[in-house]
């Protein structure tokens, strides 16, 4: 049981896209423009992931290619399907996790499990057989009995997820599966979901996390604004980016001018940096020759630097110079 | 066919499981009406008196009123589950499953019907045992039954589909609210049309809970008008299910919002 493949079927489908988009705009009542052409595709058998900070529009696509809600303009295809004249296939071929847990809390969670096959058409020992074989892979256990209200928010996220499965889709939505997990309950989700993947399932997940897109997703999209900013792997996207990654903290937090007039001299100094609370973060060409002279600069202008460190550059270099800002900074807000 | 069938029958199922978990809900239900109708009932005891009522208890001719009623109220409050459901993302879950929307709301009304049948049952039980006579017996209770399921249906459908359009309990109460003191107040519920002033006899004519307490009282005691009946049960059959249609249709206003 432990080596059953919880997808059974969908990798003998062969490749396939497990979604292409194209253009897809939606704007809500109240004028709000939540997508503004968003495209994207991957194929079946792998993760993609968007990322992106509050209000960037991940959710609305995931509402859009899930058939719960219509765009404006643009299309889509889902496991092969029409969003819009074959909603009815999508569904079928689809499982959708939701970004708020969705099971229903006066119910217990196998309660919750066999109404889902239900409304799939599924029913009897077949149905029961998928469940227990879904309890088994998400290590539900003995939980599974109780009402899901006593259900912490960990195991609350493991059943949206065997509710997503139960009619054996072979393409899973993750609207941000992982957000308040604690660390190891995350580990184990990200365990779970490539698991899927390598069983042949196309997986569109969400996330506001920079590291689990990184870690996570074989390819992955930034989305700002209802837009798609930058895509590619996360090696790609990295690569594109010239030089090296330079962090810097300054002793004392100067004053801003200071640390840009000091910076103003430097050759090679590319236009991508930030200063915030005393780190100071820019990309050079390269690294090892550009560090001894920033320093020095610094130290001219009277800054003193107490630490400094060169790295490739990280997912979140590639965030600020496709946005303009830092994606850290930014979720703060 | 048998799909849409078997799936509303499954989400039936659901809310009865949750019912059958807090069954006290159903005493918090019945309450207010026993009260209505035992407090009205022995504190107006005399006004039967009163040339107009060709009853001899008034619990006897309030009961059927407050069967209705009581199903006025509870059907009302059926688009509460919904307002959860959408709070909770469960609704968004069913939406994209391959259920159609007619037995989303199908399912519910049958346990809201269900709920409605036990509720009147009780009602007109404890009437019953406080003096009231039913001498219209088992077709009088059963027209009676059926009149207060057709309207529950459709005060049901009312409030289904408000919460789809709305999102909101407080709005979903005022607005049920707004509806059922008014319908009943408008009706022959505690006074015989004879009794009644004269405008609000004329629009009671169009009030379907004016219809449903007309129907239930005549039949129950046993002195039915069939034409009157069987009109006015067509009537409230067709109410029903233009309500219940009409909150299929409320999905997808609910699909363009979100
Ligand atoms: N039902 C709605 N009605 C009106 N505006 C909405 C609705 N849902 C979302 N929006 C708006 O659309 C934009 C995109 O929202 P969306 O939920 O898709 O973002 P998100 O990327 O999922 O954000 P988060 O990370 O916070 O979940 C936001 O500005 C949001 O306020
Ligand atoms: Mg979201």
């Amino acid at each position: 049981m432990t080596n059953a493949t919880v997808t059974a079927g969908a990798a003998t489908l062969g490749p396939g896209l497990a979604i292409e988009a194209v253009g897809l705009t939606k704007t809500y009542p109240g004028g709000v423009r939540a997508l503004r052409g968003l495209s994207l595709q991957f194929p079946l058998g792998s993760i993609f992931a968007l990322l992106g900070p509050n209000g960037a529009g991940k959710s609305t696509a995931v509402k859009v290619l899930t058939t719960l809600s219509r765009p404006d303009s643009g299309g889509a295809r889902v496991a092969g399907y029409d969003i819009l004249s074959e909603a009815e296939a999508v569904r079928r071929a689809i499982g959708v996790v939701s970004q708020k847990p969705a099971g229903d809390l006066d119910a217990t969670g196998w309660e919750n499990l066999m109404l889902q096959g239900h409304l799939y058409g599924l029913a009897g020992a077949e149905l029961k057989r998928r469940a227990e074989q879904l309890v088994e892979v998400l290590s539900l256990g003995e939980v599974v009995n109780r009402i899901v209200k006593t259900y912490s928010g960990g195991t609350q996220r493991k059943l949206d997820i065997a509710i997503g499965l139960v009619n054996r889709p072979r393409v899973l939505f993750l609207d941000e599966p992982t957000t308040g997990l604690d660390p190891d309950a995350r580990a184990e989700m990200w365990e779970t979901i490539s698991r899927l993947a390598r069983e042949g399932l196309g997986v569109l997940l969400t996330t506001h996390y920079l590291e689990e897109a990184d870690q996570l997703s074989d390819r992955l999209a930034i989305v700002d604004h209802g837009e798609i900013v930058a895509e590619g792997t996360a090696d790609e996207l990295k690569h594109e980016l010239r030089g090296d990654s330079v962090s810097l903290q300054l002793t004392d937090e100067p004053p801003p001018d200071s640390v840009e007039a000091a910076l103003a001299a430097i050759d090679g100094l590319l236009n991508d940096r930030s200063y915030e609370a005393g780190w100071l973060r820019a990309r050079v060409d390269n690294g090892p020759t550009a560090l001894p002279a920033l320093l020095a600069a610094l130290d001219g202008a009277g800054v003193r630097v107490s630490s400094a460190s060169v790295a490739r550059p990280s997912l979140d270099d590639v965030y600020l110079s496709h946005t303009g800002h830092a994606y850290n900074a930014l979720q703060e807000n | 066919m048998s799909f849409a069938v078997s799936s509303a029958g499954h989400v039936s199922a659901r809310y009865l499981r949750a019912f059958a978990r807090q069954p006290y809900y159903l005493a918090v239900t019945l309450v207010q009406p026993v009260i209505w109708l035992l407090l009205f009932g022995h504190v107006f005891e005399r006004v039967v008196q009163l040339p107009g009522f060709s009853t001899a208890s008034y619990i006897g001719f309030l009961a059927p009123g407050i069967v209705v009623m009581t199903a006025l109220f509870s059907n009302g409050w059926s688009g509460m589950a919904y307002v959860t459901d959408i709070d909770r993302g469960v609704l968004d879950r069913f939406l994209v499953a391959p259920v159609r929307g007619g037995s989303l709301i199908g399912g519910q009304l049958a346990y809201a019907g269900l709920l409605t049948l036990l509720q009147s049952l009780i009602i007109l039980g404890l009437g019953w045992i406080s003096g009231a006579s039913f001498a219209g017996a088992g077709p009088g209770i059963l027209a009676c039954l059926l009149a207060t399921l057709l309207l529950g249906t459709a005060f049901a459908s009312y409030s289904n589909a408000l919460a789809l359009l709305l999102r909101k309990q407080e709005t979903l109460i005022a607005m049920v609210n707004f509806l059922v003191l008014p319908l009943t107040f408008l009706s022959v519920t505690f006074m015989p049309s004879a009794l009644l002033p004269g405008w609000i006899r004329t629009l009671s004519a169009y009030n379907p809970v004016d219809w449903a307490v007309q129907v239930s009282r005549q039949c129950l005691s046993g002195t039915a008008d069939w034409g009157y009946v069987s009109l006015h049960l067509a009537l409230l059959a067709l109410l029903a299910a233009a309500c219940a249609y009409l909150s299929t249709r409320a999905f997808g206003a609910y699909r363009r919002a979100i």
